[in-house]
């Protein structure tokens, strides 16, 4: 995706705004709304930026198929799925993509470290993600949400992650990349911190960094995590606040 | 789960004999509904639907497709369901069930034979037409997905718009107009147990009930049907339920936007 059709590549920054307007260490929207779903033990739903994600969580239950279990730990299991119908062009097709298969392990494997699941052994907890509208960034919107919801269901974990990417748009360092910067950009960073132990949990990247440029990056990554968090807080916040029997998606 | 299930049966059957529901329902009032158009930018059209607390999202995308050989001037419909590991526990991941691909096909014959879409206005030239994908995307399930995939199917359609199309190619993010439709297609499910036949089953009455009788109507006729499971109906019940049908079609029909 990075650095793709260099030919009509537009200015991605100018006099230090981009081509949203954002400067490079502001966030896009974000909106989360915990526990949409009724049958769920947990959920949450996200909007950043144009994104507009579901995350849906079951457990611990019994762990089915049985040869997956584990005497001493809950299994994390994961699905991050695109809705044929999330993307700007043509109709997605339905079962999962290579891409959807790595996104699944990566978020997986980032929420297997802050799980406590030693406490449940013999069990499973899956974490279900739907991405109903695409812009760029859903893997870090997706373990955002999924974070909300594993706490929503009440799952134990040693700390509330959430993921941003960072970007390089015209030779700068710039965080959460939207679409255009996405497809332009000159470097591509998606990272999850646990923010109470400052410990990477998700890592990739691709494009060219000095480590002048690595560095920046992580910086401005770290300062967004923190804001993201504090609306990852209030939603959790909001359900307890305001209780309701039944629950539902409600899109603007 | 079987002998709950039992249970629920039992429970269900003594309440229906004297004509009371669980949540203390009328035998032929829906649960509250609610309907929400145009709730995604991406999508050419979508809604979502909500009947007790079962939630249904719908998308809508065009794209350009070769025509069925049968058919060389017209467009494609495709519907298809997708019930979400994240909607229920009863819900897995893998290829669609066959209460998925049940549910896509009700809702599309629905659609199809009402005639409410013209597909030979999709045609755009010799083995060029539009395809128009109608996705069900089951959020969570409390029973009668049936009614409430087509009514956020019908909305999601009532808020699509035409791409615009230049020289064989959608140009995204263009459009041309509103989608035109001809009528408006709503159904009205109903669950049987014993003698007794009631509207919009929730999940603990669909576990009980014998089986189920679904109707797709416009204002004027009855376009589309399915019953499923191992019960019988007479064709007294099916007279009956086609008159309650249609006086549920214009309750229906007023929680959708308008053309």
């Amino acid at each position: 995706m990075m650095g793709g059709n260099t030919a009509n590549k537009p200015k991605l920054l100018v006099s230090g705004k981009r081509v949203d307007g954002r400067g490079v260490e502001d966030l896009r929207q974000i909106k989360i709304v915990a526990r949409v779903l009724n049958d769920a033990d947990g959920s949450a739903y996200i909007e950043w930026g144009k994104n507009k994600i579901l995350a849906g969580v079951y457990g611990p239950s019994e762990c089915i198929p049985r040869h997956d279990q584990s005497l001493y730990r809950a299994i994390v299991k994961c699905r991050y799925n695109m809705a044929p119908f999330s993307g700007m062009e043509e109709h997605g097709r339905s079962g999962p993509s290579r891409r959807s298969k790595e996104l699944s392990k990566v978020i997986k494997e980032a929420f297997e470290n802050v799980i406590i699941a030693e406490s449940f052994p013999k069990t499973q907890i899956e974490i279900f993600v739907e991405v109903l509208q695409s812009d760029g960034g859903t893997r870090c919107a997706a373990v955002t949400a999924a974070a909300v919801a594993l706490a929503d269901a009440g799952i134990p974990m040693k700390d509330l992650i959430n993921a941003v990417a960072v970007c390089k748009i015209d030779g700068e360092m710039a965080v959460d990349p939207g679409k255009e910067e996405d497809n332009f950009g000159e470097s591509d960073m998606p990272i999850a911190f646990s923010p109470r132990t400052g410990d990477i949990l998700l890592y990739q990247m691709d494009g060219l960094l000095t480590r002048e440029e690595l560095a920046r990056g992580l910086e401005l990554a770290k300062g967004a995590t923190e804001k993201i968090r504090k609306i990852q807080v209030d939603a959790i916040g909001k359900v307890y606040a305001e209780p309701k029997e039944e629950r539902f998606l409600v899109i603007k | 789960m079987e002998s709950i299930n039992e249970i629920k049966r039992d429970t269900l059957s003594a309440l229906l004999s004297s004509g009371k529901r669980g949540d203390n329902r009328g035998m032929y009032d829906y649960r509250a509904i609610s309907v929400q158009p145009g709730i995604l930018q991406n999508a050419e059209g979508s809604a979502m639907a909500s009947i007790g607390k079962s939630q249904v999202m719908v998308g809508v995308k065009f794209d350009i497709a070769k025509p069925f050989p049968d058919r060389p001037t017209e467009g494609v419909l495709s519907t298809s369901a997708d019930l979400l590991p994240l909607a229920s526990h009863l819900f897995e991941t893998g290829p669609p069930s066959e209460n998925a691909i049940e549910l896509a096909r009700v809702v599309d014959r629905g659609i199809r034979s009402s005639n409410t879409l013209d597909l030979s206005s999709f045609f755009i030239e010799a083995e060029k037409v539009l395809a128009l994908y109608v996705d069900i995307y089951v959020l969570d399930h409390d029973g009668n997905l049936i009614d409430c995939s087509s009514l956020a199917a019908m909305a999601a359609l009532l808020s699509t718009r035409m791409p615009k199309v230049e020289e064989g190619k959608i140009i995204r993010g263009e459009y041309a107009g509103k989608l035109p439709l001809k009528d408006i297609v709503v159904t009205s499910t109903f669950g049987k147990l014993g003698e007794r036949t009631f509207i919009d089953p929730s999940l603990d009455e669909e576990k009980g009930m014998d089986c189920r009788l679904t109707l797709a109507t416009t204002p004027k006729h009855l376009c589309a049907a399915q019953k499923g499971g191992w019960g019988a109906i007479s064709e007294r019940d099916l007279m009956g339920l086609l008159d309650i049908s249609m006086e549920k079609g214009k309750e229906l029909r007023a929680l959708l936007p308008k053309e």
